[in-house]
């Protein structure tokens, strides 16, 4: 039997025990990524996040991660982001003006806005496009008030509204990136992100 | 569309959940870990532990039980009880706690609230509000268990501990806690008008209609003990009882 093992970016302040729960579930172990070459060669990597986009972005690129992942999202390498972790692949947040995110897709991440409790927390739906391999409908558990409200060219996207409609996730090959926790979404978290490492070659 | 959701409360005391009436008279109602594995097939949408334990020793205990508990759910976890510094809070998150809870230390200093809010997130920082009747309309923050009255006013401690950073308001009455009378719904609309964040009700569901009494009232999601340790009812007979009022849950 192979050893399957995932790397994990580690921003810092990340809370990272769920994310390592789900996996281990899998039959997957982490490890964490501490260099930009192995950013660029784990066969697969999670980008995880909470916290503030600036605070994210300044460890990332005080680590020199910014530019491996900003190559590794362009090569189409196994990658899984979550929650602040889609926000980064975004050129910049109305959460902090005047940093720069990673500019893997163009847009801006902006403030929900509307009749709506901020921030979003609980569990809303997944509305997919046609065009996603990974993403299923279904309910998932959010916590956040930023968002990405545009589809980038390119990629695949699923939906949700809470106040405006928003992206839920996005997905180009076995690049995935959710603005929900996948790994808080009991079964039906589960059961994606087994799909994704399928995808990714990892395990299942 | 944002569900409204049902959360079973562990009240934890030395590693074992404990229950009783306005934090008195305690008595042992099982396993953490195996009652959160049950509440989640049942459908629960989110799990809160609150650690009751009197001593330091027991309070030691209550990371090994965040851990067991994380080890047995998949969906999110919140925990308060003695959270005392951002430190405490860090080390509850490396536990697996998705959230953390702040009561007492946070009236006492509420800087703690943002600098929570600031290293992990403002939907980590969750405020813990007990708060007792004080007059018509008017409402006290009440710390240590209940044991202390502070006279600050419950609504201004809401929107000031928002301000400071708290994703979400975890509102427990304590004139209802424990008396399965039902929530307190007038302090539920008050405190739901009074700030943006998510409010969760607390204290006093006995029934699937105060279950829905304090979702009209304003709350964002209901938290409830007994009448899931009890067995009354599973989450899945409460939300299918919401659902056939026009609630909107999780399936």
């Amino acid at each position: 039997m192979t050893q399957s093992t995932v790397a994990v970016v580690r921003t810092g302040t990340a809370n990272l025990a769920s994310v390592a729960v789900a996996l281990r579930r899998r039959g997957v172990e982490h490890r964490f990524a501490d260099s930009p070459r192995d950013i660029l060669d784990a066969p697969a990597l999670v980008l995880p996040g909470v916290g503030a986009f600036k605070a994210a972005m300044d460890e990332l690129d005080a680590r020199g991660f910014s530019a491996a992942l900003r190559e590794r999202v362009a090569a189409g390498a196994p990658t899984l982001a979550i929650c602040l972790g889609l926000q980064l692949f975004a050129r910049s947040s109305e959460e902090s003006p005047g940093a720069e995110g990673l500019g893997a897709v163009p847009g801006a991440v902006r403030r929900l806005e509307g009749d709506v409790r901020i921030p979003q927390l609980g569990w809303n739906l997944v509305e997919p496009d046609p065009g996603c391999g990974l993403v299923e409908a279904g309910h998932a558990y959010y916590a956040n008030s930023y968002a990405l409200r545009e589809r980038p060219d390119g990629w695949s996207a699923a939906w949700t509204t809470h106040g405006v409609r928003f992206v839920a996730a996005l997905e180009r090959g076995p690049v995935l990136a959710c603005q929900f926790h996948p790994e808080l979404s009991g079964p039906w978290g589960a059961a994606l992100l087994a799909r994704w490492l399928a995808q990714a070659g990892v395990a299942c | 569309m944002l569900t409204r959701r049902i959360i079973p409360c562990l009240d934890v005391r030395d590693g074992r959940i404990v229950k009783g009436v306005r934090f008195q008279n305690l008595r042992d109602a099982g396993d953490p870990a195996e009652r959160a594995a049950a509440y989640e097939a049942q459908g629960a949408d989110e799990l809160v532990v609150l650690d009751v334990s009197a001593t330091p020793e027991g309070r030691r205990t209550r990371y090994d039980t965040v851990r067991a508990v994380r080890g047995a759910l998949s969906i999110p976890l919140t925990v308060g009880g003695g959270v005392r510094s951002d430190d405490d809070a860090g080390r509850l998150l490396e536990a697996g706690a998705d959230k953390v809870g702040v009561n007492t230390a946070a009236v006492v200093d509420p800087s703690l609230i943002g600098r929570i809010a600031t290293r992990f997130g403002s939907q980590c920082a969750i405020l813990a509000l007990d708060a007792a009747a004080a007059g018509p309309g008017r409402w006290e923050v009440v710390v240590e268990s209940g044991k202390k009255r502070t006279g600050i006013d419950a609504l201004e401690w809401a929107r000031r501990a928002a301000d400071l950073g708290a994703g979400e308001i975890l509102l427990t009455s304590w004139d209802r806690d424990g008396t399965r009378s039902g929530y307190d719904t007038e302090l539920l609309a008050a405190i739901s008008a009074a700030v943006r964040v998510p409010v969760i009700a607390s204290g006093g569901a006995a029934t699937p209609d105060h279950l829905l009494e304090a979702l009209r009232a304003g709350a964002d999601a209901v938290l409830a003990a007994s009448i899931f340790h009890d067995g009354e009812y599973t989450v899945a007979d409460l939300k299918r009882q919401l659902a056939s009022n026009g609630v909107t849950v999780r399936p």
